[in-house]
Formats: structure tokens, C-alpha cells, sequence
């Protein structure tokens, strides 16, 4: 019963001369308006886009949206993505014209009501952080990572220093060390022990007069909060260099513990994990940075800012402002403020929780992360101990070995048994891993069934799941091939034949 | 003519090295081992170097890559690039068939020996068969 | 009000699993006391649903916005029309609610809409090879110039002019601040034109940065500047327009490397600046270096054609510091916003808008022409945008009163003049001291463009007439 033209390309389903939208009359005069641009500017036809009925675009649209799984559909704990629920009062508040339909280069002062907002966000992301400088700006939480870098980079700068190493964690994302490199600072990495913590030894090997920063991130990407915390910062602090965390793991520590007082001197989060931003099939994510006040002077402009102000009534009332960039800021890493509409729904989720609830949001995802742990170790190695922060991290090495059960194989067949793949293969200091990272937003009955699952595959015989997935649209890809000769747009067949 | 993989040198990092007497020059043709392409599992793309470039030992001349991993090549030898396999880029499925005969990726005219470092087959099998 | 799911008997029973007597135990076992908070965070109470929407709904009234006000703002962002399958589709949970395609086989939604966005991109810029999308058309700029300084070894000179956005200078000069690079600014002409790039070429030149129609609405000859560069040995890059396509030619059709846009104006909300959607196009054989995530096709193991993402190693996740870039998240939804609104304009779609937009801007030059107090600055024809002096009056004060009439009239070019980053010319020249610039899409009536014209010339003058 599933519509097979859905298989089908835009430019498969276009006839010439069918049309959507149309827009009438301009309404002015039009003769001549094209005669002042001179030829070398014109086009003589406008580009080949697929010509399409609205109801095309709708059924085509429609049908694909089919071929994906989404929390609003499945359960989807792939570690290191937060993938909780998306309410939806946040995308109704956020589609207001208030707030969608405002333009970046509109003037404050008939924007009080976003700017009170954006305010007020910076005021509770430097509250849960413990860290005062706040900047919107950053796009993505490696955007963040970057706009930070630079940051630090200004700083060291400012004072005379040419420290030019960043060192991040074998257990890093790998966005670390890349936007370390764009910075432009040289990358050296920091080995994990077999605690699957930062090893000390090898951070006080490594740290030098020309180390400028120190990227940790905690909990770290195996789950695990590291409880030699003090002491690295103690180490950091003393060789002279700033400890910047990445905040990709904050659902595991909101009102638990914050970034400022365990060390980190500059952090980005991830609203669309933590505060619940929608993932979006990719992105539009944002990368709000918070720095310790110190630091606060190089951040990216503008900042909204606040004073108080008489109103002609003779009262007081706070007018928001945005700032100038102050001589020391690194300018800009983007257009306009920053991904307003991600940032909004952010506020949103936090109004929903409140000091106290937003502590019971960690509080559950840890207890869900340690319940699926507790459970999943009957069955598959953990190789880092009983415990865990929001997600652990198994290895299908055993697997592999006994039934040649690889955690790709795994990641495949929990498909067919209706559940979203957990991370696989990340971090790489695990052999054969599987991160699973279920959120406080899932039920007990969901986390039973898919433990079910998971015992189940590993039961089954290696072709059942070696063949797997069995029940979706495609069989496993061929990645080898895309690669080798990528074809990476459509073209025209040259026969009709051609299209299968 | 055939190359024979017992007669060759290896180096650490899998390339293997052959130095022949061509038209009165000491020629390296230069490859990767047949341990390490079944290691990379299907390539997918070969960068190689330009014609002329001077290299010297250690030096990164080019890279392999699989489809979710990348593999610097490191140069064993120091001179110039005389000759690159530019037909290999495009038939990656024949280094895998034919990794010391179809798979050498390029020439170098020598200037002074190839890295000390270098191992004979014997050696280099061992190191493989530790690697596991 | 909360989303949690767990009652106080699943906890029980769960931490009863477990072995722990309470969450506060296993915290404890994590997270050393001594970096414990030990206390509340302080954050306004919550409040639940029915308060919350009524709350944000009086503070989302006090902002003035394009659909309270009548916006002829620009630069960069656009009132375009959003037609209402756009919204329709992207509101769909199985796509907002889904994540980067890491399991092609229960993502060949998103990835089937990432090809046949990359395709359409192809087709609307005429280049080769299309990314998945960027942040948006400022960061774009900026990594087009990075891929460039990778690709041109030994080269390190970055030529752009005062007239390219002032915002996408200003990123541009943060992310070279430490790299070793030189950025040119060159100066445009009268009518602001940058022609004077094609004089400032030379053999250290990696690239060439241009924006067409520029910031201030003036066209460049990109085909010249590209012949140039390439003559040099450098490539060319355009800031490009999606909806000026409609009418003007293509970044590939005139010779262009890599073309990058802001992508907003495809089905995309104002939003306060974001999220946008960073547009990014570039010649076959540059593609080992272009930044972000590529969808393409093959088939599965019965055959079937799918599609998967591809050339992952120029990625964080595997490359780490040798990445072209290091972006992880995308824009994919607004990606998703920009397909869907390409398939309905088609291209008669796409060139109704943009000829709407070239009658519209047209007829408003001629109506603020027709006053005494204004004049438009430099000369020949626009797509969509045009800078307007005010010969008496304090800009500032003029857009104060027309905003008070419900009109966001232009943008006060005045606060841009002369702006530096990192030594770096970020602003305009000083002949745009006293002027706005004036947007007008293809949404402006005439009846708003006559009541636009009029206010402005009620406004009251600061000095004298």
C-alpha cells in the first residue's frame, strides 16, 4: 500500500508547463523595467527547476517524510544527540509573528519584548553554567566550540602570550579538534586511562608554556563524570591555560553540578539537545557560548544588554539594548544575532521547568541511562564500570568474536524491532561501541522493549542479522560504491529507460 | 615482468619500496602493501602527488582513503617525483587484485639511499602478524 | 508542567533494578560533592501551558514585524512570500523531529530531500556540486574563502570591496584573525561597483570575494572578475541572490568556482537572523574540499536506488583536525523549507518573482525620486534593493517616524560607515553616510509603496528644507 512514485525525484514527477504558485499581476508598471539592465547581467532562461502541481509537491513531500524515523515516531536513543521529545507548544509559540516575522535589522526599540527574552536567556544559560559572559551567537555547537577558540585566542593575545596548542581528549567529538584547527591553534590529544577518564599523567605530559587551552568534555562521551575534575583544573590552571568544556552532555548535570565551578573557563551548549530545540533532520541547531567574566570583554557583539530607563509616567522600567562591539571582541561569526528561532524555543522549555524542574529533567535521564545500563550488561560488555551519568556506552566486541555480530549488525537489526540505532563506533576508544543515551524522555515500558530487543538480536542467528534490516524501504547501502563514484546531484537520462 | 612482494622493502607505515637501475637513474617505485589495503577495506580514493615535487623521507606524499577512514602515505625514500599511476585513482578494485604490479603509485628519481628504517619481507610480516 | 514520563513507582522499581536506593546515590557515585551545587538554580518558576502561551504571546506583541509593520528592510534577509505547503511540510514530526541520516536505511526521507536539494542548487547556480547547507550566507562566505586558501597552497591573499555585506566582512575577518592570510578591500566605485578587484589581482591572490547584487543593491560585472581571477591563477567566489535568479545569470554561467548564498529568502522566516540556511555550490573537481554534508546516490543490496551520505571522510567525525571544516550540525530543515519552495516556483515561478521584485524596486525608485528630499545614490538598475539620501534630515530620526506609522522603511546605512575588525575594512564608504537602504520584494503592493513614499515625505525635517 505504499505510493511507489514516492520513490521518485522532483525532476522525475516534472512535465513542462505544470505550475504551483503563481503571483498575478505586479500591479506597477512593468514595461521597461527590464531595460536598464544591461545584456551581459540577463539570463536568457530562468534555471531548470522541476516544473510541478502543488499537489505534487505535496504528495511527493508528504510520502518521503514516511521513509524516516523521528522521536515523534520512535524512539531514538543515539547517544551523544539527546534526542528527547520536542514539545509543541515550543514550535507554536516560536511560529509567532512576534517572533518569526521580525527582522534582524529591525531597531530595538520596538523589539522589547524578544530582547527581554534574549536577556532573560543569557541570564539562566549563565545561571546553570556558573559562567557570566553569555554570546547567542554561535549557529551549531561547533560553531560555539570555534567562536570560543577564538576567544581564548584574543585572550592569550591580549596578554602577550603566543600559546598556540589546544589539547583535546581521544575520546573528544571530533568537532574538538577541528575547530581548534580552524582557530588556528595545532591539536595534540589527550589519552584516556583504562577508567576511561582523562589520563592524568598524560594531560601533565602534554601541558606546557605553549598550551593555550585544555577541551574536556563532561560527563565525557563515555557517560562518565570525571571525578578527577578538581584536579585536572588545578593542573590546567597552574600551566597557565584555559579548560573549555563542551557542553554536548549537559542534559546529564543541569542543577547538578555546573561547568563554572568544576573548572571550565569557557563552554557552548547545545539548546536543540539539552533545552529540547528540535534536531530538524540535521540542524538548525545553536552554539550559545558562556564565558568566566574575565573573558567576557572578547566575546562576539552584539549582546543584549539592559538599563533602566524613566518612562513618562516618571517610572522606572528596564530598556533593552543591544551592545557595540567593544575594542577586544573577536567581531562576528556569523550574520545577524544567531539562531533566534532555536534560541526561543530554548527560553520556552526552560519556563516549563524551572529551577527545580529542570534538575528532576537530569535527574531522570540519569536514572533511565544507569536502568537500560543495569539491564544491557546482562548481555553485552560495559566496559567502563556500573554506573553512569546520561548514557553509557556497551562494546558488541564479545559478539563480533563469538557470532561475528559486529555493532554495525546490531545497529542494523534494532531497525527492524522499531526502534532508532543507538551511536555506533563512537567513542573510538571503545572497540566494536554502542552509546545509548535514552533521555528523561522516554518511558519504562519503551526502555523494557527495547532491551527485549537488544537480548533478542543477540540470539539470533549472524545471518539474520548480518542481512539486516529486513522490514525497510532499503536494504543496507552500498556506502563503498556512492563513494567511489559519487553521484551527487541528478541528471537528465539520457533515455527514458534510464530512470529505475 | 612481474614484481616479486618477498623481494621488496617495507616501511612502518605499509609502503613497500622497489629500487631499480632506469635509463642510468636509480628509480623507487613506491606502493602500499597488500596487509595494509585488505586492512583499509575498500578504498575509495587515492590523492597523489604531483610530478616534479621533491620529497624527502618521512614526508606525506599523498593518502588513501575507505569509506569512514583516511591514511596519510608517507614517503620512504627522498628525490624526485618522475611518475605518478595516474590510470589508479580510477581503478581503485586493482590495487586491491594487484597491489605490487598494477598498484605501484609512484616513481621517485633517488637522491641518496631510502630510509634506514626500511624491512625485508620477512621482518615487515612479522610486524604485520603482531598487528594482528 | 513537565515532559517526564517516570511516576514515582517506575523509579522505585527502576532504581530497585538498578541497586541504588536513590538518583542522589548514583549522582554521588559520579560526581565528586565538592562540585556539587548545593543548591536551587535560580530561574523564573515554572509555569504551565495555558499561562506560557498567553505570557509569550503578550511579550511576542510587543515586537514590531513584518506583519504588523510594512518591511522594506533588506540587506540579507527578506520579507519574501512563504507559500503555505512550505509550512505545511516542514512541520511534519518524521522531518523536525529526525536528526543527521546516520542510518540511511530509516532516513531515506531526509536523504532523498538532501540530493534533490543538492540538485536543485546545481541547477540554480550552474555549478557541479552542491553541500547539504551551512549555517547561513555569512559563515558560507567565509568558508568558501577557507576552501579556497586550502585549495591555492602557497597563496594567501583574500580581494573583496566595501561594497560585500559589511556582517560577512566581519566574519570573515574574525575567522582569519589567526591564520595566516591577508584580506584586500578594495573600494567601488560611485555607483558601487567593484570592478577596481580585477586591478588588485595578482599572483598571491587565492580568491576573489564578491556579492552580486551587492550590499547596497548595485550589480557587479561577476563574469569580468572571474575571467581575471582565473587569468591569475585565482578562483572566484560569489555572494548570490537564490531569488535574483530568476533574471540574472548564474554564478557558473559567468565563470564562477564557488558560489555561496543566504538562503533565507527560500521559504525561510525572518526570525531575528536565524536560524538561516548557508547556500553553497562549487566546480566538480573542487569537491574533496568543500565543508559539510554531501547526500548521494547509490543502490542496496537488492538493487534499489537509495541514497546515503557520502565523501564523509572531509568530515570532523572522521578527518578531526585535518577536516575542511567543522561542521557538524546543518541547516538541513531550512534546506528542507528552500526544496520545497523551489518545487513550487519552477522556474516561471522563480522569474515571476524576481521580475515582480525588478517593476516594484523600479516603481519605488521613481516615486521617492519625485520628492524633493530624496535622492536615490548611484545609478543603473536593481533587482530588489537600492540606497536612498535624505538630503535634510537625520536618517535615524526619519526611520523612528515611519516605524511609529507601522512602516520599517529602510535600514540606517549611517552606523556602517568606516567600521574596522582586525584592521580589516568591515564597513561602507562614507558616501553612504545619510542614507537607508530600501528593500522591495515581490510582496510589496503598490498601494504600500505609495504609503511608504508618503510617509517618508511627511516625516518631520531636522533641518532645513
Amino acid at each position: 500500500m505504499r505510493n511507489q512514485q514516492s520513490a521518485q525525484l522532483l525532476f522525475e514527477l516534472s512535465r513542462p508547463g505544470r505550475r504551483a504558485h503563481r503571483l498575478g499581476e505586479p500591479g506597477v508598471p512593468t514595461t521597461d523595467a527590464l531595460s536598464g539592465f544591461d545584456d551581459r547581467f540577463l539570463a536568457s532562461d530562468p534555471p531548470p527547476l522541476p516544473e510541478l502541481a502543488e499537489g505534487d509537491v505535496v504528495r511527493h513531500f508528504v510520502g518521503l517524510s514516511t521513509l524516516n524515523m523521528s522521536v515523534d515516531t520512535h524512539f531514538y536513543p543515539l547517544g551523544s544527540c539527546t534526542m528527547k521529545y520536542n514539545p509543541k507548544r515550543n514550535e507554536r509559540i516560536a511560529s509567532l509573528p512576534g517572533l518569526a516575522d521580525v527582522h534582524p535589522m529591525q531597531d530595538p526599540s520596538h523589539l522589547q519584548g524578544l530582547l527581554e527574552m534574549l536577556y532573560e536567556l543569557q541570564e539562566m544559560f549563565a545561571e546553570i553554567s556558573g559562567l557570566h559572559g553569555v554570546s547567542l551567537q554561535p549557529a551549531a555547537g561547533a560553531h560555539g566550540e570555534l567562536t570560543a577558540l577564538l576567544v581564548a585566542e584574543a585572550y592569550f593575545r591580549s596578554i602577550g602570550s603566543s600559546r598556540n596548542i589546544v589539547l583535546t581528549a581521544d575520546s573528544a567529538h571530533g568537532t574538538n579538534p577541528a575547530s581548534a584547527q580552524m582557530a588556528g591553534f595545532q591539536t595534540k590529544t589527550v589519552k584516556s586511562n583504562a577508567d576511561g577518564l582523562v589520563d592524568l599523567d598524560d594531560l601533565a605530559a602534554k601541558l606546557d608554556e605553549n598550551t593555550a587551552v585544555f577541551m574536556l568534555t563532561n560527563p565525557n562521551t563515555l557517560g562518565l563524570f570525571d571525578r578527577n575534575i578538581e584536579q585536572m583544573n588545578k593542573m590546567v590552571h597552574d600551566a597557565g591555560a584555559l579548560i573549555y568544556l563542551d557542553g554536548a552532555n549537559m542534559n546529564a548535570i543541569l542543577g547538578i553540578s555546573r561547568p563554572g565551578d568544576f573548572g571550565a573557563d569557557l563552554m557552548h551548549y547545545n539548546p536543540h539537545k539539552t533545552f529540547s530545540g528540535p534536531h530538524g533532520g540535521g540542524g538548525p541547531g545553536a552554539g550559545p557560548i558562556c564565558v568566566r567574566d574575565f573573558l567576557t570583554k572578547f566575546l562576539p557583539a552584539p549582546i543584549v544588554t539592559r538599563r533602566e530607563i524613566e518612562t513618562a509616567e516618571g517610572q522606572t522600567e528596564w530598556y533593552y539594548d543591544l551592545s557595540e562591539p567593544t575594542e577586544h571582541s573577536i567581531g562576528r561569526v556569523r550574520s545577524f544575532f544567531g539562531n533566534t528561532g532555536v534560541l526561543a524555543r530554548a527560553y520556552i522549555y526552560l519556563r516549563t521547568y524551572g529551577g527545580d524542574g529542570i534538575r528532576r529533567v537530569s535527574e531522570d535521564a540519569v536514572l533511565s541511562a544507569n536502568y537500560l545500563l543495569s539491564q544491557v550488561k546482562h548481555f553485552l560488555d560495559v566496559p567502563h564500570g556500573d554506573r553512569c551519568m546520561h548514557e553509557f556506552v556497551a562494546s558488541a566486541s564479545r559478539l563480533k568474536k563469538d557470532k561475528k555480530i559486529s555493532a554495525m549488525d546490531l545497529a542494523k537489526r534494532i531497525l527492524d524491532y522499531g526502534f532508532h540505532a543507538p551511536t555506533v563506533y563512537f567513542p573510538l576508544v571503545v572497540d566494536e561501541a554502542v552509546m545509548v543515551e535514552p533521555t528523561e524522555t522516554e518511558s519504562k515500558q519503551t526502555l523494557d522493549a527495547f532491551v527485549e530487543a537488544l537480548f533478542r538480536i543477540t540470539d539470533e542467528s549472524g545471518d539474520t542479522v548480518h542481512e539486516a534490516p529486513h522490514s525497510t524501504r532499503i536494504s543496507r547501502p552500498d556506502d563503498v560504491g556512492a563513494a567511489r563514484r559519487p553521484v551527487l546531484h541528478w541528471s537528465q537520462p539520457e533515455t527514458p529507460d534510464d530512470q529505475s | 615482468m612481474s614484481r616479486d612482494s618477498k623481494q621488496l622493502r617495507y616501511a612502518e607505515t605499509h609502503e613497500w619500496v622497489d629500487v631499480a637501475e632506469e635509463n642510468g637513474e636509480r628509480i623507487a617505485t613506491i606502493g602500499i602493501s597488500k596487509f595494509a589495503i585488505e586492512a583499509l577495506n575498500d578504498l575509495v580514493y587515492m590523492d597523489l602527488p604531483e610530478v616534479g615535487r621533491k620529497l624527502a623521507i618521512g614526508d606525506e606524499f599523498g593518502e588513501v582513503e575507505s569509506v569512514k577512514a583516511v591514511s596519510p602515505l608517507y614517503s620512504p625514500v627522498a628525490g624526485e617525483v618522475v611518475a605518478v599511476h595516474t590510470e589508479l585513482p580510477d581503478n581503485l578494485e586493482g590495487l586491491n587484485e594487484d597491489p605490487y604490479e598494477f598498484g605501484w603509485i609512484l616513481k621517485v628519481k633517488l637522491d641518496g639511499e631510502p630510509a634506514e628504517t626500511l624491512m625485508d619481507h620477512a621482518t615487515y610480516e612479522k610486524q604485520c602478524a603482531q598487528a594482528g | 508542567m513537565s515532559y517526564l514520563f517516570h511516576t514515582d513507582d517506575d523509579r522505585r522499581e527502576m532504581l530497585a533494578a538498578i541497586g541504588a536506593s536513590s538518583i542522589d546515590e548514583i549522582i554521588n557515585d559520579q560526581v565528586p560533592q565538592s562540585v556539587q551545587l548545593q543548591r536551587q538554580l535560580e530561574l523564573p518558576p515554572a509555569i504551565h501551558e495555558m499561562e506560557l502561551t498567553a505570557e509569550l504571546t503578550r511579550l511576542a506583541d510587543r515586537n514590531a514585524n513584518a506583519n504588523s509593520h510594512v518591511c522594506f528592510l533588506g540587506g540579507g534577509a527578506y520579507d519574501h512570500f512563504i507559500p503555505a505547503v512550505v509550512d505545511e511540510i516542514a512541520s511534519r514530526g518524521e522531518y523536525y523531529t529526525s536528526y543527521t541520516p546516520y542510518q540511511a536505511e530509516v532516513s531515506q526521507g531526509n536523504l532523498q530531500v538532501m540530493f534533490e536539494y543538492e540538485t536543485l542548487i546545481t541547477q540554480l547556480t550552474g555549478l557541479g556540486v552542491s553541500n547539504a547547507s551551512l549555517y547561513d550566507g555569512g559563515s558560507a562566505a567565509t568558508e568558501a574563502v577557507l576552501m579556497a586558501l586550502a585549495t591555492q597552497r602557497g597563496r594567501n591573499k583574500v580581494i573583496t570591496s566595501d561594497v560585500v555585506h559589511p556582517q560577512y566582512r566581519e566574519i570573515l575577518a574574525a575567522y582569519l584573525r589567526n591564520i595566516d592570510a591577508e584580506i584586500v578591500v578594495v573600494a567601488a566605485d560611485e555607483n558601487g561597483c567593484s570592478a577596481g578587484i580585477i586591478d588588485a589581482i595578482d599572483d598571491q591572490t587565492a580568491c576573489v570575494l564578491v556579492q552580486h547584487p551587492n550590499f547596497i543593491g548595485g550589480l557587479e560585472d561577476v563574469a569580468a572578475i572571474a575571467a581575471a581571477a582565473k587569468a591569475a591563477g585565482a578562483l572566484t567566489i560569489e555572494s548570490f541572490d537564490p531569488v535574483s535568479l530568476g533574471r540574472l545569470r548564474r554564478p557558473g554561467d559567468m565563470g564562477v568556482d564557488i558560489a555561496v548564498a543566504e538562503g533565507q529568502g527560500l521559504g525561510n522566516p525572518l526570525a531575528y537572523g536565524g536560524p538561516y540556511l548557508g547556500i553553497m555550490a562549487c566546480r566538480e573537481d573542487l569537491v574533496r574540499r568543500l565543508p559539510g554534508r554531501i547526500a548521494g546516490q547509490t543502490t542496496d543490496r537488492r538493487g534499489k536506488r537509495c541514497w546515503v551520505l557520502t565523501l564523509q571522510t572531509r568530515e570532523q567525525h572522521i578527518r578531526r583536525e585535518k577536516a575542511t571544516s567543522n561542521i557538524c550540525s546543518n541547516q538541513t530543515l531550512l534546506a528542507l523549507r528552500a526544496t520545497v519552495h523551489l518545487s513550487l516556483l519552477g522556474p516561471e515561478g522563480l522569474r515571476e518573482t524576481s521580475d515582480h521584485c525588478i517593476a516594484k524596486t523600479e516603481y519605488a525608485k521613481q516615486v521617492i525620486v519625485a520628492t524633493e528630499r530624496f535622492e536615490i545614490v548611484g545609478e543603473g538598475p536593481s533587482l530588489k534593493e537600492f540606497v536612498v539620501r535624505d538630503r535634510n534630515g537625520d536618517v535615524a530620526e526619519l526611520l523612528e517616524y515611519a516605524r511609529n506609522h507601522a512602516l520599517l522603511a529602510g535600514i540606517d546605512l549611517g552606523p556602517m560607515v568606516g567600521l574596522q575588525c582586525e584592521g580589516t575594512l568591515t564597513g561602507l564608504p562614507d558616501r553612504y553616510r545619510d542614507c537607508f537602504l530600501v528593500a522591495v520584494t515581490e510582496k510589496r503592493t503598490r498601494a504600500e509603496i505609495d504609503q511608504w513614499a508618503e510617509i517618508l515625505c511627511h516625516a518631520p525635517q531636522t533641518a532645513a528644507c
